[in-house]
């Protein structure tokens, strides 16, 4: 029996064109020219592309969030003239680890699909006025997944907002822990956890929102750790990965089962937000939690 | 009756050959009692040599036997006085851990750790060491009691990974080890953890990040299984063998990469096959770790073991 906290999403590798945006990456796509029609994953309405971009990648029928990238995050939630931060440098592929591929090949493919060097990115910016740094992890590297590279740019980004004296907004996506580290991607739990107290020591605000999906050991560290935890309508947000929770169980699971509405009714997340509120909600959290007003 | 593992087929055959000419001798047939002898010390020989390269896999093995002493033979063996605590005050009492007020060597610590059990029976009931949010809830009380009163912590970590089942979820099994791991790196003791089997994930690490981790010989530390890093990144079953190798779980490997601190050695042919001397030898470890951290004041204590997992992987 398996029982790591992992499910096959995590290394999920998306072979999609390097012009299509992150934001239609979770859609099916049909095969017209111009791909400019996709077809709602939820309810299998066909969208006209355009649109659905305009409306945040949020299906305008049955409001199904698509997966969105930390560009589309940043112009989403932040003021404009945000500054993106670097990301921090870490051994590459520490282990020379090889599956069915070299690692350092899938994260080169990853590298030339995708804006950033990794799965997490922070910018610097302000949330309608009020510092802050927010970061995004991005499904569509490697699943998000959470190695080094993810752990690192999360502690430079708290740092950042030590440095700042500001709260530190973290958007989670990833199927779990990269694997291809080994024990390497298992220590970013307790390393980030690191950063989240130091954060709380400064007294300054943590900020988490869960988006599809978010699960495995970055839900057991820091996506779990937030002063206030949001998530978006219907992520997928668990510890364990269905399939094996099915494997142990040997029963069907229950309807909603580790979505997000599902962790608001088990109080384990304080509100489900919409992506179009998500920008005011963490605009008058933070006019509560900043100690004062920084802009 | 040790139970031996596949790939002790040879040691197995040599033992059951001297069982059988022993069966039959009857003490005053010299040449038995010399064939017996020479077969013992071949038997010993292949012992030392196969334990001396076990493949990542075989340890794997090794820390999983259904022999290997956990923590309630550790429990009896290298500690004494154990006043066992139960409960995390808000839902149960999980048995996949244990933990509790002890002494090692005449110091008053707090021992927590995952325990496995032994039979079909105690398996059932420790949830074959899985432990629930609750398990993990319960090991962040015990360890905030060890820090309010200046008892250091010791942990023995046992676990194939928590527990993945519906109502661990429910519970908030993610938010119960994140919890746990930010437990570790808050108290104001010391803390020595030890993985003493298999170090499964996160479910390892929410009581794992200490000030130093040591592992035993043949013990394992991975953050996924070998079967399960085989199906999922070999889609197949059959390569876990290779999965363990390349994800380096061994405490050989883990010591490398600075994620450990020290090996507690084994005997020949693993823990199965002397718990009380293996016992000696992790009280032994465990007491120099924590003699080391005497005297350090509370600030120092936290910010070595908060920049010892900043540290780890840096380049
Ligand atoms: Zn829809």
């Amino acid at each position: 029996m398996q029982t790591g906290p992992f499910n096959e999403i995590g290394t999920h590798h998306m072979s999609w064109l390097s012009k299509v945006r992150n934001s239609l990456s979770s859609l099916a796509k049909r095969d017209t020219p111009d791909n400019l029609w996709m077809k709602c994953p939820s309810c299998s309405q066909m969208l006209f592309a355009k649109d659905f971009e305009a409306n945040l990648s949020v299906c305008p029928h049955c409001q199904h969030h698509g997966r969105i990238g930390a560009e589309a995050r940043f112009d989403l939630l932040l003021d404009a003239g945000y500054t993106v931060l670097s990301t921090p440098k870490v051994p590459e592929n520490p282990l020379g680890f090889r599956d069915t591929k070299k690692y350092s090949d899938r994260l080169r493919a990853a590298r030339a699909s995708n804006p950033y060097p990794d799965a997490l990115t922070n910018a610097l910016g302000t949330i309608e006025g009020m510092k802050a740094v927010l970061g995004v992890q991005d499904f569509k590297f490697m699943g998000g997944s959470m190695g080094m590279a993810v752990g690192e740019a999360f502690v430079a980004g708290v740092e950042r907002a030590i440095a700042e004296k500001c709260g530190y907004v973290i958007c989670t996506a990833a199927g779990g822990a990269r694997m291809q580290e080994g024990i390497l991607s298992l220590m970013q739990m307790p390393k980030t956890t690191v950063a989240t107290r130091r954060l709380a020591a400064a007294g300054l605000p943590y900020i988490v929102i869960l988006t599809d999906p978010t699960t495995g050991g970055v839900t057991a560290s820091y996506a779990m750790l937030g002063d206030v935890q949001i998530a978006e309508p219907g992520a997928l947000i668990g510890f364990a990965g269905q399939r094996v929770i099915q494997d142990t169980i040997r029963e069907k699971l229950p309807d909603g089962f580790q979505r997000a509405e599902y962790l608001y009714d088990h109080g384990m997340v304080d509100m489900v937000v919409h992506r179009k509120d998500l920008k005011t909600t963490l605009a008058t959290l933070l006019g509560y939690l900043n100690r004062k007003e920084v802009a | 009756m040790t139970s031996f593992l596949d790939f002790e087929k040879p040691i197995a055959e040599l033992e059951a050959r001297i069982a059988e000419l022993r069966a039959t001798a009857d003490g005053s047939d010299l040449d038995i009692g010399a064939e017996i002898a020479k077969l013992e010390k071949k038997s010993a020989a292949m012992l030392t040599g196969t334990y001396a390269k076990l493949s990542p896999w075989q340890k794997t093995q090794v820390a999983r036997h259904p022999q290997r002493p956990h923590f309630v033979d550790y429990i009896r063996l290298a500690f004494n006085d154990f006043v066992p605590l139960g409960g995390d005050r808000l839902y149960g009492e999980d048995a996949a851990i244990i933990g509790g007020l002890a002494k090692l060597d005449g110091r008053k610590i707090m021992v927590i750790g995952h325990e496995k059990g032994q039979d079909t029976a105690s398996r059932i009931k420790h949830n074959f060491g899985m432990a629930k949010p609750e398990g993990y809830r319960k090991a962040i009380r015990l360890m905030e009691m060890a820090s309010k009163f200046g008892l250091p912590v010791v942990t023995l970590v046992d676990t194939a990974g928590a527990f993945p089942g519906v109502e661990a979820e429910e519970r908030g099994q993610a938010e119960a080890i994140a919890r746990s791991t930010e437990a570790c790196l808050g108290l104001q003791v010391p803390m020595v953890a030890a993985i003493v089997g298999e170090g499964g994930s996160g479910g390892a690490v929410a009581i794992a990040s200490a000030n130093r981790v040591l592992m035993l010989e043949h013990s394992v530390y991975s953050v996924i299984s070998p079967e399960g890093a085989s199906s999922i990144l070999w889609r197949t079953p059959d390569k876990a063998a290779d999965a363990a190798t390349a994800m380096k779980v061994t405490a050989q490997d883990l010591l490398d990469l600075a994620v450990i601190d020290g090996i507690v050695p084994e005997p020949v042919g693993g823990a199965h096959r002397d718990p009380a001397g293996t016992a000696r030898a992790l009280a032994d470890a465990l007491g120099r770790e924590l003699a080391a951290l005497d005297g350090k004041d509370t600030a120092e204590i936290v910010r070595q073991r908060e920049e010892r997992f900043l540290a780890i992987g840096a380049l």
